[in-house]
């Protein structure tokens, strides 16, 4: 079953080619990564797969849904964590998930959210008094508040100290136990080693590299690896002569 | 399946209108300037415009010969108030307004004062037939005085009014302007565009959960007027409250308009200024719109603080019905129908 496919995507604003005929798909169940330096057109990409976007070329199947046919139905059923997305500062952690669940004809309750983002000691704390992590987990928590089939997640992890990144991948495991989907950018290596089946490795618009971090790692040529273990640093490094993290 | 879960929330525009409210309810500074503002400036105008009373005109003299006798002349006189004022400084003094007129004794005296204010004109009169009946003019007879005065015909009753559209106009405009604002700039519109929320319901929820404060922000005011300055409600209640509700909601539409494609909060306070100080000076708040020329009439009638300060006027210190105000209320009506339906069409979500 589909669970995300994207097809020769382009993306332009003005001359920047942002997205330059991209192409993936992404199974029902899997977790899928876009990794890739800043710039590359990870997040354009989750956004025009977000309908939030409208890509120049390209076709896009969510679901088995498109759309421009399916927009209220894929809505009730996507999860999305945006990048940078502050919530109000003044609401409660309570109000804010309480307004999201409202927006949703299914779902989980709200004392079933706070458990699972493990929030319900803060519940009526204003958004504004949170730490990082927990606001992070306050942003997966709207986004799981009507049961998605699929969540979508645009750097979840940054900025986050490692403590905050783990309890957060954690809650992503449960989601996929549950049986359900999850396409996420990142930039850390790690984090997409930990959390995914498959990824795609984006420089400058394109897929430069697909594959299980594993099967990834293994492209490397031996001599590559003799100091440490292989990284999917490693992988990227050795595609481009660059490293992923600068720029 | 066809049944709603929402799992113990409440309807989704309830809950946008709930969370705006709340989060206004939070910002002190908020609450204040929609409190506070309209009752403030009441008092100051209640504080620059007394009612009743008849105000002296004021007469400095220079000094010179003749000049003891002109005085005692003029303090004499009820409704003329002599002011002294320290040599070399006449000229300042008239301009200030400090005086409202300069006598320079003589035979005939010299009046020196600026024929363009209401104030020193009247002050001519009352000096010259002072000094004249002085000099021996006997009138030939004087009139019998009956003095009116009218509750609600005092120009603070006239401003009250003015006053409460003012600050329907202000709060709606910029409160609701400022908060979406902030929600774009805050990346929160966007992540709201990407949940099923209907965009349409979230522009209702912006204007509704505002007006839960109109009835202080309207009401303060008024009830200021009435019992601290006495101003009459000539007109029905609930027809006063319904025009202030028509007010907010066109504002309510005007401030989405405006806040529909600004990113930032000097672009809003830019348009929201370059709308609302127009009004402030031609919509007959302070002083009548028919002061503004004959050609300018169509389009000044035409705005939505006219119309409400208007059909507040006519139903407060008048007493008029609801249907007497019709033209006002539709103005209004097509001001908020117009620019809500215009922002939800052309409204920046990210």
């Amino acid at each position: 079953m589909i669970g995300v496919s994207c097809t020769n995507l382009v993306k332009r604003y003005g001359d920047v080619v942002a997205v330059d005929g991209l192409s993936f798909h992404v199974s029902r169940g899997e977790c899928f990564g876009l990794l890739g330096p800043n710039g590359a057109g990870k997040t354009t990409t989750i956004e025009i797969l977000e309908g939030l976007l409208e890509p120049d070329a390209g076709d896009v199947e969510i679901l088995g849904l498109r759309w421009k046919q399916h927009d209220r139905e894929l809505r009730q059923r996507l999860g999305v964590q945006l990048q940078e997305t502050q919530f109000a500062e003044k609401l409660s952690v309570e109000e804010t998930l309480r307004l999201f669940r409202s927006f949703y004809h299914r779902g989980r309750t709200l004392d079933d959210l706070l458990r699972i983002v493990e929030l319900e000691s803060k519940r009526r704390s204003w958004v504004g008094k949170l730490s990082g992590g927990q606001k992070q987990r306050l942003a997966v928590a709207c986004a799981l508040a009507g049961d998605p089939d699929l969540l979508f997640l645009d750097e979840p992890t940054t900025g986050l100290d490692p403590q905050s990144r783990r309890q957060l991948w954690e809650l992503l495991s449960q989601f996929r136990q549950q049986g359900g989907t999850i396409l996420l950018t990142t930039h850390y290596m790690d984090e997409a080693e930990t959390l995914c089946d498959r990824v795609a490795i984006i420089d400058h618009g394109r897929v430069i590299a697909e594959g299980s971090p594993r099967e990834l790692i293994a492209t490397l040529g031996a001599p590559r690896v003799v100091t440490h273990q292989g990284t999917l640093e490693d992988v990227f490094v050795a595609l481009t002569g660059r490293h992923l993290r600068e720029e | 399946m066809n049944a709603i879960d929402r799992g113990g929330a409440w309807h989704p525009m309830i809950e946008l209108a709930l969370a705006r409210l709340r989060e206004f309810a939070r910002e002190p500074e908020a609450v204040f300037w929609a409190f506070i503002f309209p009752i403030l400036m009441s008092v100051t105008m209640a504080l620059a415009f007394p009612g009743g009373g008849n105000k002296p005109a004021i007469v400095g003299i220079e000094p010179g010969e003749g000049s003891a006798a002109v005085r005692s002349q003029l303090a004499r006189e009820p409704g003329i108030t002599v002011r002294d004022i320290p040599a070399g400084r006449e000229a300042r003094a008239l301009r200030e307004g400090d005086v409202h007129l300069l006598v320079i004794p003589g035979n005939p005296p010299t009046y020196r004062f600026d024929p363009a204010r209401d104030e020193s004109r009247i002050a001519r009169l009352l000096v010259d037939a002072a000094l004249k009946r002085a000099a021996g003019r006997s009138d030939p007879w004087s009139a019998r005085e009956e003095p009116v005065q009218l509750p609600g015909s005092r120009y603070v009753d006239w401003l009250i009014p003015g006053i409460v559209g003012l600050s329907i106009m202000g709060t709606s405009m910029w409160g609701i302007g400022f908060a979406i604002v902030q929600a774009r700039m805050r990346k929160l519109l966007k992540r709201l565009v990407a949940s099923p929320m209907r965009k349409r319901e979230y522009l209702i929820a912006q204007v509704v959960g505002r007006l839960v404060l109109l009835a202080p922000e309207a009401g303060a005011p008024l009830v200021f007027g009435v019992l601290v300055l006495g101003m009459p409600i000539q007109g029905s209640i609930l027809s006063t409250c319904l025009i202030c509700l028509a007010g907010a909601l066109a504002f309510g539409g005007i401030g989405l308009l405006l806040a529909s494609r600004a990113r930032t909060f000097e672009a809003i306070s830019g348009l929201m200024n370059l709308s609302t100080v127009p009004m402030w000076v031609v919509s007959g708040v302070f002083f009548s719109a028919s002061n503004f020329p004959q050609a300018m009439q169509p389009l000044i009638q035409a705005l939505p603080l006219t119309a409400l300060v208007n059909a507040l006027r006519s139903i407060i210190l008048e007493g008029a019905a609801l249907q007497s105000v019709t033209r006002e209320l539709a103005i209004l009506a097509v001001w908020g129908l117009g620019s809500f339906a215009l922002a939800l069409r052309i409204f920046r979500w990210r």
